[in-house]
């Protein structure tokens, strides 16, 4: 099979997986997640071979693996959808197939499987635990996913939305990916429908996304009737970008600024980018691999991810690139401040995912290219670990939990927590890791050598605004990794339920172990070849490779102190006061960065609920209902009805009642009735009468034939 | 040889003889007699135009012989239905028997 037809089968086997377990295997749990692990299985197969192939072709990005079908006949043309993995395709695909079958695999132990059902389980809500009796006494334990197929089938969806958008060449496949995303990560944040928090959370993530989803259409149909094409590589030809870039459009941008910046609100949906972020904290609700997906691996990746596809497209207007800088690096920073204050466990991790986001976004807007793609696909490695981590650390809190059968106690809140160090040594260490690579710990972990490119990016194209603003924002990054490392796994335990905790089965540790590997090492292909001592050591392959996708290569900057420096201390620093600031804090009110405006996330959601949510609701609920419909349009309805049912009594008071019923129904029958009684009197009964009667006629009859001649 | 048309005479006077009494008399047996009448008045006329006309042909005598056949089924017939309504209203005078009315 040639390499392309391999691409095309590549989003396959989940799409495939998710009919087989929706149709005809979701009554059996194990048939369900072999099928569903398997598809990912296959697909990280496939990938990976592809993967391969990629590295060694020599100059990929001029003659990447294509192929197109031709799909709608526009007019005199046809609109193509097809396949294309060029390096920044091969790179994406890497980890994207990687984490995705990592997520499958711990989603067999998160979600309990072998466990038996619990005593009073219902679909759509968390499961509560089992009662076991073992050796004569009765003791609880986990019980499995009420609905442990439905998940597979939605992650296998969303794998296939995924890989559908990694590998498309084109916009047009590229959103239906996109979109089949969107709504299975509305479907998966409320698997829990049950509870009305992910209800919420669900309907809220779906309709933020559909704001930016809708100008990124906006921004897919201006660049077709400008260009005539979706395909990317037909877009990104030289002429067509220069006749963009030359087009001036609204508010001085040009018609390639006005595109991209309509793509890019997409994006900032999509990735969650101040101000459409306020989703992904409460996309929390759904089960923890869920997170990840959502998180790491796949859609927050794919924001950016259309980000970095369109950047020719995006590099032509300055305008746009600062809109962008100016939202990433802000997102940053903000994001970062809000995830100092927060106790749960995810949700620190959902505001660092921003956060991170942020970073390549602003990365992206200073022209970061390589630097942008490196740190999505670093993030992607340690975020997953990270979500992870934290879903087998609530987890084993929630062993803890059904040991005491204190349910009131928050498995998710880090102030419950305590010396889990000791009690789940594998997920500690790996979480360890995944913390140290967010926060950019200093040549080992994979998070440095990314984020350094970015502030190095940076710093030599003179954005120094954008610089110190990132810098700021990654020592934040390493204080609430800190505090979260802190709170969580050192120190003593401070409940009973943190003492019985418990290290999670090998499924869920396995994807760890195996994550928490590419979180280190995955740095170690970008090694800048100026580094002081360790540049040139390794080449620095991942320039090379990624950066072959663009037409002009980027040129490879020129080593400075400063950012090093910068990034070294505001990692070291941010790890060092956050152990030492939360070494010793017990509870929430020892925590003196518990600043209301921090704890409410800047008043962000309370704004936009007075902004928008409340003048929606006032609009549909006095406006529409009470005033439009209960006002004008049923009073003019109440109006009609009285006219027309006067209008109905008057016919049939004058007309139906005397006219037709009395004169022509009744009348007939009275003229019958009359003329039957006047007639019966000839009937006597006496045949004689009768004889004398037809005697009479007949010869009535002959007479008057005979008067007029008529019988011959 | 007698002409034609006294055999048509006879045969008339016979048919309004029997038609009058058919209209007048009183006795249901009576009025079954007037038919009889005005029924051979007719084989009276069949019997006359067959000799007068083409004498092979034996139309005429046929039908004659089938309206002696009917009469014969009619009168008993119609006696049968004449004992039963006297058996039934113990009268045989036609203005008496009047069901047939509303």
């Amino acid at each position: 099979m040639t390499t392309e037809t391999l691409i095309w089968l590549i989003p396959l086997p989940p799409i495939l997986a998710f009919f087989l377990i929706v149709l005809l295997t979701n009554k059996s749990k194990t048939l369900s997640h072999t099928v569903g692990v398997g598809a990912a299985f296959l697909s990280w197969v496939v990938s990976m071979f592809v993967f391969v192939r990629a590295l060694g072709v020599e100059h990929l990005g001029e003659e990447p693996f294509t192929s197109s079908i031709n799909w709608l006949p526009t007019g005199n043309t046809w609109l193509k959808i097809g396949v294309l993995i060029d390096p920044l395709g091969a790179a994406v695909l890497f980890f994207v197939s990687i984490t995705i079958l990592m997520i499958f695999l711990y989603s067999v132990g998160y979600h309990n499987f072998g466990q038996p059902a619990g005593d009073h389980d219902r679909k759509g809500l968390p499961p509560h635990g089992a009662t076991v009796e073992e050796h004569g006494h009765k003791h609880v334990v986990p019980s499995v996913e009420p609905m442990y197929s439905r998940f597979f089938a939605f992650l296998a969806l969303f794998a296939f939305g995924m890989y559908v958008l990694v590998v498309s060449d084109n916009l047009l496949t590229m959103f239906v990916g996109w979109e089949i995303m969107g709504l299975c990560s509305y479907l998966l944040i409320g698997f829990w429908y049950g509870k009305e928090s992910a209800r919420n959370a669900a309907i809220k993530a779906f309709m933020t996304t559909r704001i930016g989803d809708v100008f990124m259409l906006l921004g897919i149909a201006f660049l077709y009737s400008a260009t005539g094409t979706l395909t990317f590589r037909e877009i990104f030809r030289e002429e067509t970008l220069h006749a963009l870039a030359s087009v001036p459009s609204i508010w001085g941008f040009s018609t390639a600024g006005i595109i991209a910046l309509l793509l890019f609100i997409g994006t900032v949906g999509k990735s969650a980018q101040f101000p459409l972020h306020v989703w992904l904290p409460d996309a929390m609700e759904g089960p923890t691999p869920v997170s990840a997906m959502i998180h790491a691996a796949t859609m927050v990746s794919a924001g950016v991810y259309a980000v970095i596809r369109m950047f020719p497209l995006l590099s032509l207007d300055p305008k746009t690139m600062s809109v962008v800088a100016f939202i990433g690096a802000f997102t940053a920073l903000f994001a970062a401040t809000i995830a100092v204050a927060q106790n749960d466990i995810k949700r620190v991790l959902a505001y660092s995912t921003i956060s991170q986001l942020g970073f390549m976004i602003a990365a992206l807007g200073v022209g970061a290219y390589i630097a942008a793609v490196f740190h999505l696909i670093t993030h992607a490695f340690f975020k997953a670990l990270l979500f992870l981590g934290s879903g087998s650390v609530i987890h084993g809190m929630e062993h803890g939990v059904l040991h005491t059968g204190n349910h009131d106690v928050d498995p998710q809140d880090m102030f419950n927590m305590g010396g889990l160090k000791n009690k789940m040594p594998i997920t500690f260490w790996t979480f360890l890791i995944g913390g140290f690579a967010l926060s950019g710990f200093p040549i080992i972990t994979a998070g440095f050598w990314s984020k350094d490119e970015i502030f190095a990016d940076a710093f030599a194209n003179g954005h120094i605004v954008v610089f110190i603003t990132l810098a700021t924002a990654a020592f934040l990054t390493a204080f609430y990794t800190m505090r979260q490392i802190t709170l969580t796994f050192l120190g003593e335990p401070r409940t009973k339920e943190a003492e019985h905790a418990q290290e999670t089965p090998w499924t869920m540790t396995t994807p760890l172990v195996i994550l928490a590997f590419f979180a280190v090492t995955y740095g170690w292909v970008g090694i800048p070849e100026h580094f002081p001592a360790l540049g040139g050591l390794v080449p620095n392959w991942f320039h090379e490779f990624v950066g072959g996708t663009l037409a002009e290569h980027p040129e490879v900057i020129e080593f400075s102190w400063i950012p090093l420096l910068t990034s070294l201390v505001v990692a070291l620093g941010g790890l060092t006061l956050g152990y030492f600031v939360y070494r010793n804090v017990n509870s929430p009110a020892e925590d003196r960065l518990q600043i209301p405006v921090l704890k409410n996330k800047w008043y962000f959601d309370e704004i936009y609920d007075f902004l928008f949510v409340k003048p929606a609701t006032w609009f549909a609920e006095t406006f529409v209902y009470k005033w439009m419909d209960k006002g004008v349009i049923d009073g003019v309805l109440h109006i009609f009805g009285p006219i027309t049912q006067g209008l109905g009594t008057i016919i049939r008071n004058y007309i139906d009642l005397p006219i037709i019923n009395r004169l022509i129904g009744d009348g007939s029958a009275d003229v019958t009735y009359w003329f039957g009684g006047k007639l019966r009197a000839v009937q006597t009964g006496r045949v004689q009468q009768y004889l004398i009667f037809a005697l009479v006629t007949f010869v009535a009859i002959g007479a008057v034939l005979f008067a007029f001649g008529l019988l011959a | 040889m007698v002409p034609l048309s006294w055999y048509l005479i006879f045969a008339a006077a016979l048919f309004s003889i029997g038609l009058f009494g058919v209209l007048s008399r009183r006795n249901a047996v009576a009025i079954l007699l007037g038919i009889e009448l005005m029924l051979n008045a007719v084989n009276i006329n069949l019997a006359a135009f067959w000799r007068y006309g083409n004498v092979m042909d034996m139309t005429g005598q046929v039908f004659a012989i089938i309206v002696f056949a009917v009469a014969a089924a009619e009168v008993s017939v119609g006696l049968a239905l004449v004992i039963s309504v006297y058996r039934r209203r113990n009268t045989v005078v036609a203005d008496e028997i009047d069901m047939m009315k509303w």
